[in-house]
């Protein structure tokens, strides 16, 4: 279709162009200003003389993180979180997703556990008797309290489950011809099948681990079990917002190290700027993937 | 095969439930839950009565719904504006530009946030232009709601977009064109195909959002707040987290929880039940 471009419509595109701009820059500036922030001098860092670029480039701030063992043991605690997270919750997802897309007349059971799933989905406990029950399990301080005490991802689980549902069956009734078990068809014929929707999964999983901090907070007894996300907030968010006037703040600021704690925060941020390319092409196909209605 | 699955469900999410008990008796830490004494109702009547909590439920009802409004609005004109980008390229950079925040914590960016709109910050400078006197912005709270409404809708409006951006491209282009051939213009067409094509996803994004009437964001709260603005800022949810784990005020905390469950629960069966029946979708 050819369009006559008008002048009103070359406004609206220039408009547009930038609107779009700035827009994609207001949501890149966070990440560029911490990166900004962490490469500058202390006191420049301070004084609040960054905005667009580093002041007085230096990478002192890096050089003293790699002396902090406590920052790099959380960066370890929450690897190891989110790795062991991410490979629990999809085993799970998986087996109990392909399982419950099956009809009731293959599962008997299935409307009673769909059941069960459900009203874990809309009812929860509230923060207290759950924290009350961890404290009986003796969570504290552990990497498996920190995988397992957010309870099962039920709404990735669901998405998992429809994604399962929609899959053509001759294929599984193929493999089931040739003598194919269960387990098979489903690792070797279900789960190749659905690699859009899993890469889906896994970055929001990952990332669900990699970001939560509240668990992290109350399920360690001591900072030398915080993760990541729990240790920037305890040691750098905390320190800002607990300020109370603008005295105390001149003080506060004097005392505090901008440049230090950007660096901090830049570092937490690498993960998740490594993981996102890989798995962006991934998420918009596969979350619409496992929406689709019946 | 369900039963991995089976056994996480029962002890990380269905146990906690059996914890609900101690909103209804004088729970003390040391007896246990099973041998505390009931109360009845009492705690629910000390809940209400308490001047916080009027306070506190206002805050969150404000802060969530508007969430839950602009959370709609926004990503949809955004969607919108972005479809009438032609350049390829340039769609796919803002795309991947917008979508990103979504994915990075509260904690992260409150501390960036809290950076840029402090007395040293980027929008003081702005403002300095315009020889606006420098402000903390997050310490007046006259200013909290709205920053917290602001900063999450800049959140995560790429992310929302996204059903919407998918919606868009199943929209036939012969209705555009023949529209455009009986003079229909740009703006109006917007208007006669585009929103009542997308209209299905438009009506399930809102009746789903109803679920989230009490949600205002505790991640974002808790990292954005401090005491100078517990007036307009504290939410259900930071409130339960200071009298419960803070105050060890486990009675009461749980009651406050309990009560915020049992809203969530109405909201999100009502919601899933209209999400059914306006735009015929299901969610299980």
């Amino acid at each position: 279709m050819v369009q006559r471009k008008t002048l009103g419509t070359r406004i609206f595109t220039v408009f547009l162009y930038l609107l779009m701009a700035l827009l994609a820059l207001s949501c890149l500036y966070p990440i560029w200003y911490a990166f900004c922030l962490s490469f500058s001098d202390k006191t420049a860092a301070n004084s609040g003389m960054v905005t667009f670029f580093p002041v007085g480039f230096t990478t002192v701030s890096y050089s003293e993180i790699m002396g902090d063992w406590k920052f790099f043991h959380s960066f370890w605690i929450s690897i190891l979180r989110s790795v062991l997270g991410t490979i629990v919750s999809l085993l799970v997802m998986i087996t109990m997703g392909y399982a419950l897309s099956k009809p009731k007349r293959l599962f008997k059971a299935r409307n009673i556990i769909m059941w069960i799933v459900m009203f874990c989905m809309v009812f929860n406990s509230g923060v207290i008797p759950w924290y009350i029950t961890m404290v009986n399990y003796r969570a504290i301080d552990t990497i498996w309290g920190l995988v397992l005490c957010g309870g099962l991802p039920v709404f990735n689980l669901l998405l998992v489950m429809n994604f399962f549902r929609n899959l053509p069956q001759n294929l599984e009734e193929a493999a089931l011809v040739d003598g194919a078990g269960p387990w098979r068809i489903l690792f070797s014929i279900v789960v190749p099948c659905s690699v859009p929707m899993l890469a889906t999964i896994i970055l929001f999983t990952s990332v669900g681990y990699w970001n939560e901090f509240f668990q992290g907070m109350v399920l360690s007894s001591s900072d030398a079990h915080y993760p990541l996300q729990t240790y920037i907030q305890q040691m750098v968010v905390n320190t800002q917002t607990n300020m109370l006037n603008p005295d105390e703040l001149k003080l506060m600021s004097q005392l505090s190290n901008k440049s230090l704690d950007a660096a901090k925060i830049f570092i937490a941020m690498i993960p998740m700027l490594v993981v996102y390319p890989f798995l962006q092409k991934y998420f918009v196909t596969g979350i619409m993937l496992g929406a689709v209605k019946e | 095969m369900v039963v991995p699955g089976l056994l996480w469900l029962l002890f990380f999410n269905l146990v906690p439930l059996f914890g609900i008990i101690i909103a209804f008796e004088d729970y003390v830490p040391g007896l246990g839950p099973w041998r505390s004494e009931f109360n009845g109702l009492e705690n629910f009547e000390y809940l209400f009565s308490m001047a916080d909590a009027k306070r506190v439920i206002v805050n969150t009802i404000v802060i969530a719904c508007s969430k839950v409004v602009l959370n709609l609005v926004v990503p949809l004109l955004f969607a919108l504006l972005l479809n009438e980008v032609k350049n390829l390229r340039y769609k796919k950079f803002i795309q991947t530009a917008v979508y990103l925040p979504h994915f990075l914590s509260w904690v992260i960016l409150a501390s960036v946030i809290l950076n840029i709109f402090g007395l040293d910050g980027i929008v003081n400078k702005i403002g300095g232009l315009f020889g606006a006197e420098p402000v903390i912005w997050f310490s007046e709270s006259s200013y909290f709601r709205q920053l917290v409404i602001g900063t999450d809708v800049w959140k995560e409006f790429g992310f929302n977009a996204v059903i919407f951006l998918a919606a868009l491209t199943g929209i036939d282009p012969n209705l555009y064109e023949a529209a455009s051939i009986d003079g229909c213009g740009k703006f109006r067409s917007v208007f006669y195909i585009t929103l009542p094509g997308i209209m299905p996803t438009i009506v399930l994004v809102g009746v789903l959002g109803l679920s989230n009437v009490l949600n205002a964001g505790f991640d974002q709260v808790f990292n954005l707040y401090n005491p100078m603005v517990y007036s307009t800022g504290d939410i259900l949810d930071t409130w339960v987290y200071r009298i419960g784990l803070v105050n060890l005020q486990f009675s009461l905390a749980t009651t406050a929880g309990l009560f915020k469950s049992l809203i969530s629960f109405v909201m999100i069966v009502l919601s899933y039940t209209a999400a059914y029946k306006f735009a015929d979708y299901k969610v299980f």
